[in-house]
C-alpha cells in the first residue's frame, strides 16, 4: 500500500462521514457541517494527488485547494446566513419542515 | 292579304326610307297610359278626379299619337308606298344570341291603334259616369289605364316576345278587372276561371313562340328581310317537317292559333268569356267586347304570313282551314246559346263569342282585311251595345235580368235609340249599318272558299240566330210594359254622349268597306282603291244582298212574331221553352259545356290533386319520415358510443394520466435531502458500474 492510497482512503472515509451526516441529519447546521466535511475530503484528495504527481513543483494542486477552501468559506458563510434567515422566518432549522418547494 | 311580291316591295321601301320620327316615338302610345296607371296606383283613394283625369288625358294623348301615326301610314299609302316601318333594338345579349324587341308601324297596327285608343277613350269617359258611386274609383282607373297600355303594346309589337309580354299583361288586367268586385264570390270565381282558361291557350302560344324562335333564330316579325314573317324564314319553316305530316310552319301556326283561341274565346276555350261579365260593364265593353278579345284575331292577322305560308294561288293551308272551322263552329255554337239566356250582359257575351267566330272564319277564308274589318266594326257596335246595356243596368238599379225590364224606350229614349242602332248593326241590316258590310265580306269569302261550303251555311245560320236573339233581347228590354220594381231613369250625359258617338260610327264605318269602294282591304293590302259603283250591280253581290236581306228578315221577323211587345210576366216561361222544353233547357244551361269541363278536366285535376296529395302524404312523406327516423337512430347509436366508448376511454386515460402525474409529483417531495439521497445512490451505482467495467 502506497502512502497515496492511505491518503485516499482517509479522504474517502471523510467524504462518506460527511455524506452520511448531510443525508441523515435533520438539523440544517449539521447538514452544512457534513457538506464542509465532504468538501475537505475533496481538498485532501487534491493535495494528495498533487504531492504524488510527476510534477509536484508546479503548485497546481495547492492552488486548487486554496481556491476550494476560499469558496467553501464563502459557501459556509452564505449557507449559515440562509439558515439564520430561515430560522428567523420559520423558527426552526428542521429540514423536513422546509418542504414548501414541493411541486 | 300580302303576297310575296308585295312583301319584297315592303323591304325595299324600308331600306330606302328609314323609320320616320313617329315610328321612333311609337312606344309612347302604350307607355303613356302605363305611366299614368303607375301614377294613379300611388294616388290616395279620395283623389278620384285626379285619377280619372290622368287616365283620360293619357289615353287622349295616345289617341293623338295614334292619329299622327295613322296619318303617316295613310300619306305613304296615298303616294303608293307600302309603309312598314320598324324600330328594333336588342334587349338582352348573351354571347352571340340576342333577344330583340321592337315595334312596327304598318296599316294593320295603325288601324288597330286608332280603334283601341278611340273606343278606349270613349269607354274611359263613360266609366266616369258608370263608376261614379264606386269607392274604388281610383283603383278602377289604374287597372283600366294599365289595360290600355298593355293592349296598345300588343298592337305595336314587332317582336313576338314583346307581344307575348303585353299579351300576358292584358290577361292580368282582365283578371284584375273581372274580379274588380272581388267581394262577390261569383266575380272572384269568374276572374280565376278567365285567367286559367286563357292560360291554357297561352301555354300553346308560348310553345309556338319557342319553336318559332328555335327554327328562325329571330323574335322579330319584320327586320329588313330576316324577320320571322319574312320570305327567307318562312321558306325555311316550310322545309322543316314536324309530326303527322305537318310542316313546322303549320304546327307553329296551329300553336299560335291555340293562344289566340284562348284569348278570343273560341270553342272550346270560350267558357271564360260569358262569366267575365261579372266585371263592371265598362270593363265588359272595353276588354271583353271591343279590344282584348279581339287581340287573338289581331294576333292571327299579325302572323298571317306564317299562317298562309305554302298556300298556292287561290288555295288555303291546313292552319287556315283549322281557323275557319273553329271560327264557323264557334259562331253557330255561341249564337245558339245566346238565344236562351236571360241576363242582358250574358246575351251580349255569347254574341261576342259568336262574332269572334265570324272574325276567325273571315281570317281563315278571306284574309286579313275581311277578318280585321269585322273586328273594327264589331268593336264599335259591340262597345255601343255593352255600354247601352250598362246604361240600362244603371237606369234599372243594377237589374240584369231582361225578364224584369220592359218598356224602357219610354224611360230611356237616348239609350234606346243608340242601342237600337247597335242591335241593327250587329244583326247586319243591309246597306245602312256597318255590321252588314263586314259580315257580308265574310259571307262572300265563305261562298268562294275552295275547301268546303259548309262554313258558309253555318255562318248564314249563325246570322239568322244573331238577328233572332238580338230582337228577342230588345223586345224584352225596351218594348212592352215595365215589369221591374225600380224607377228606371235615363243615364247621365257622361254615359250617353259616348253612346251617341259610337252609334254614329256603328253606321258610318260601313262606308270604308263596301264592294264599290273597298278602301279598308285596299289600305291593308296596299292596293289603290277606286270608287266603282258598278260593283253594286254585279249579280253575285246582288245575290248576297238578297241573302242578307232574307237572313235579317227571317231572324227579326220570327223573333218579333214570338216576342214583340208581348211583355210576358217575369215568372212566365219563355215562348220557346213551352214549345221545345228539352232543347231550351240545354241551351239555357249553355249546352252543358261547364258541366262537361266539370266532369272531365276539373274532375281529372281534382282526382290528380288527390293522387298528388296521397303521394305527398304517404309516399314522399313516408320516405322523408323514414330518412328522419334513420338519422335519429344513427344519432342514438352515436350517443351510446359517445357516452360509453369514447367518453369511457377518454375518462380512463385522463385518470391514468392524473395517477401518473400524482406518482411523479410524489417524487418531488420538496425535501432536498431526499433528492441528495437519490443522487448519492446514483453516484454510488455509477461508480460501481465504472469500477466493475474497468476491472472487466
Amino acid at each position: 500500500m502506497t502512502p497515496l492510497t492511505g491518503y485516499l482512503l482517509i479522504a474517502a472515509l471523510l467524504f462518506a462521514i460527511g455524506l452520511a451526516g448531510a443525508l441523515t441529519r435533520r438539523n440544517a447546521i449539521l447538514v452544512l457541517i457534513g457538506i464542509e466535511l465532504m468538501l475537505n475530503a475533496a481538498n485532501l484528495n487534491l493535495i494528495a494527488f498533487w504531492r504524488y504527481s510527476p510534477h509536484p513543483e508546479a503548485l497546481t494542486g495547492m492552488m486548487f485547494a486554496i481556491f476550494s477552501i476560499a469558496v467553501a468559506a464563502a459557501e459556509a458563510a452564505v449557507g449559515l446566513g440562509l439558515v439564520i434567515q430561515i430560522h428567523r422566518h420559520a423558527h426552526t432549522t428542521d429540514l423536513d419542515q422546509m418542504n414548501r418547494m414541493k411541486g | 292579304m300580302l303576297t310575296q311580291e308585295e312583301q319584297t316591295v315592303a323591304f325595299k321601301c324600308m331600306s330606302d326610307c328609314g323609320p320616320a320620327v313617329i315610328t321612333q316615338l311609337l312606344w309612347l302610345i302604350p307607355a303613356v297610359p302605363m305611366l299614368a296607371s303607375g301614377v294613379i296606383a300611388l294616388l290616395k283613394q279620395p283623389k278620384r278626379k285626379t285619377a280619372s283625369t290622368l287616365a283620360i288625358g293619357s289615353l287622349a294623348f295616345s289617341l293623338l299619337l295614334a292619329l299622327i301615326a295613322f296619318a303617316h301610314v295613310l300619306s305613304g299609302w296615298a303616294s303608293g308606298k307600302a309603309v312598314r316601318e320598324t324600330a328594333n333594338f336588342t334587349w338582352i345579349q348573351v354571347g352571340s344570341s340576342h333577344v330583340d324587341l321592337g315595334w312596327v308601324l304598318d296599316p294593320l297596327s295603325a288601324i288597330m291603334l286608332v280603334m283601341v285608343t278611340f273606343v278606349g277613350l270613349l269607354i274611359f269617359i263613360y266609366s266616369t259616369g258608370y263608376m261614379a258611386h264606386d269607392e274604388n274609383y281610383t283603383r278602377f282607373f289604374c287597372f283600366l289605364s294599365l289595360f290600355a297600355g298593355a293592349m296598345l303594346g300588343v298592337v305595336i309589337a314587332n317582336s313576338i316576345l314583346l307581344l307575348f309580354m303585353c299579351w300576358e299583361l292584358v290577361g292580368l288586367t282582365s283578371y284584375l278587372l273581372i274580379g274588380f268586385w272581388y267581394f262577390k264570390p261569383s266575380a272572384a270565381a269568374a276572374a280565376k276561371k278567365a285567367f286559367l282558361t286563357t292560360r291554357v291557350g297561352d301555354v300553346f302560344f308560348l310553345l309556338g313562340i319557342v319553336w318559332l324562335f328555335g327554327q328562325t333564330g329571330t323574335l322579330l316579325f319584320y327586320n329588313g328581310g330576316s324577320g320571322s314573317m319574312e320570305l327567307s324564314a318562312l321558306t325555311g319553316l316550310l322545309q322543316q317537317h314536324a309530326a303527322f305530316g305537318l310542316t313546322a310552319a303549320t304546327a307553329i301556326g296551329l300553336l299560335i292559333f291555340a293562344g289566340a283561341a284562348g284569348k278570343s274565346g273560341q270553342f272550346p276555350l270560350h267558357v271564360w268569356l260569358p262569366d267575365a261579365m261579372e266585371g263592371p260593364t265598362p270593363v265588359s265593353a272595353l276588354i271583353h267586347a271591343a279590344t282584348m278579345v279581339a287581340a287573338g284575331v289581331y294576333l292571327i292577322a299579325r302572323v298571317y304570313p306564317l299562317m298562309q305560308a305554302g298556300a298556292l294561288a287561290g288555295g288555303t293551308t291546313t292552319s287556315l282551314t283549322v281557323v275557319t272551322w273553329v271560327g264557323a263552329f264557334t259562331a253557330v255554337f255561341a249564337a245558339l246559346i245566346a238565344v236562351a239566356q236571360n241576363d242582358i250582359k250574358r246575351i251580349l257575351a255569347y254574341s261576342t263569342v259568336s262574332q269572334l267566330g265570324y272574325m276567325m272564319a273571315g281570317l281563315g277564308m278571306g284574309g286579313v282585311a275581311v277578318g280585321m274589318f269585322h273586328l273594327i266594326t264589331h268593336a264599335f257596335f259591340k262597345a255601343l251595345l255593352f255600354m247601352g246595356a250598362g246604361s240600362v243596368i244603371h237606369g234599372c238599379h243594377e237589374e240584369q235580368d231582361i225578364r224584369h225590364m220592359g218598356g224602357l224606350k219610354k224611360y230611356m229614349p237616348l239609350t234606346f235609340a243608340t242601342y237600337g242602332i247597335g242591335m241593327l248593326a250587329l244583326c247586319g241590316v243591309p246597306i245602312f249599318f256597318s255590321g252588314f258590310w263586314s259580315k257580308d265580306g265574310i259571307l262572300e269569302a265563305g261562298k268562294h272558299w275552295s275547301v268546303s261550303s259548309a262554313p258558309y251555311y253555318m255562318l248564314v245560320f249563325g246570322a239568322v240566330l244573331t238577328a233572332f236573339y238580338m230582337t228577342r233581347q230588345v223586345s224584352y228590354v225596351f218594348f212592352g210594359a215595365y215589369r221591374g220594381h225600380a224607377h228606371p231613369h235615363e243615364s247621365p250625359k257622361s254615359m250617353t254622349t259616348p253612346l251617341a258617338i259610337l252609334a254614329f260610327f256603328a253606321i258610318a264605318l260601313g262606308a270604308i268597306g263596301t264592294p264599290a269602294w273597298p278602301w279598308f282591304s285596299a289600305f291593308l293590302g296596299n292596293r289603290a282603291s277606286a270608287l266603282d259603283l258598278h260593283a253594286f250591280a254585279e249579280p253575285a253581290w246582288l245575290m248576297l244582298l238578297l241573302t242578307s236581306c232574307a237572313i235579317v228578315a227571317v231572324g227579326i221577323g220570327i223573333s218579333w212574331w214570338l216576342y214583340g211587345s208581348k211583355s210576358p210576366a217575369a215568372t212566365e216561361p219563355d215562348v220557346l221553352e213551352r214549345a221545345v222544353p228539352p232543347i231550351w233547357a240545354a241551351l239555357r244551361d249553355r249546352l252543358y259545356m261547364d258541366e262537361l269541363y266539370g266532369v272531365t278536366v276539373i274532375a281529372f285535376y281534382s282526382w290528380w290533386a288527390r293522387v298528388a296529395d296521397w303521394l305527398d302524404r304517404r309516399v314522399f312523406g313516408g320516405i322523408v319520415s323514414l330518412v328522419a327516423w334513420l338519422f335519429a337512430l344513427w344519432a342514438k347509436l352515436n350517443r351510446f358510443l359517445d357516452t360509453n366508448v369514447v367518453d369511457g376511454t377518454f375518462d380512463k386515460s385522463c385518470e391514468e394520466i392524473s395517477t401518473g402525474g400524482g406518482l411523479l409529483s410524489s417524487l418531488q417531495s420538496g425535501r432536498a435531502q431526499t433528492y441528495l439521497r437519490i443522487l448519492a445512490l446514483a453516484v454510488v451505482a455509477l461508480a460501481a458500474i465504472l469500477i466493475w467495467s474497468s476491472r472487466a
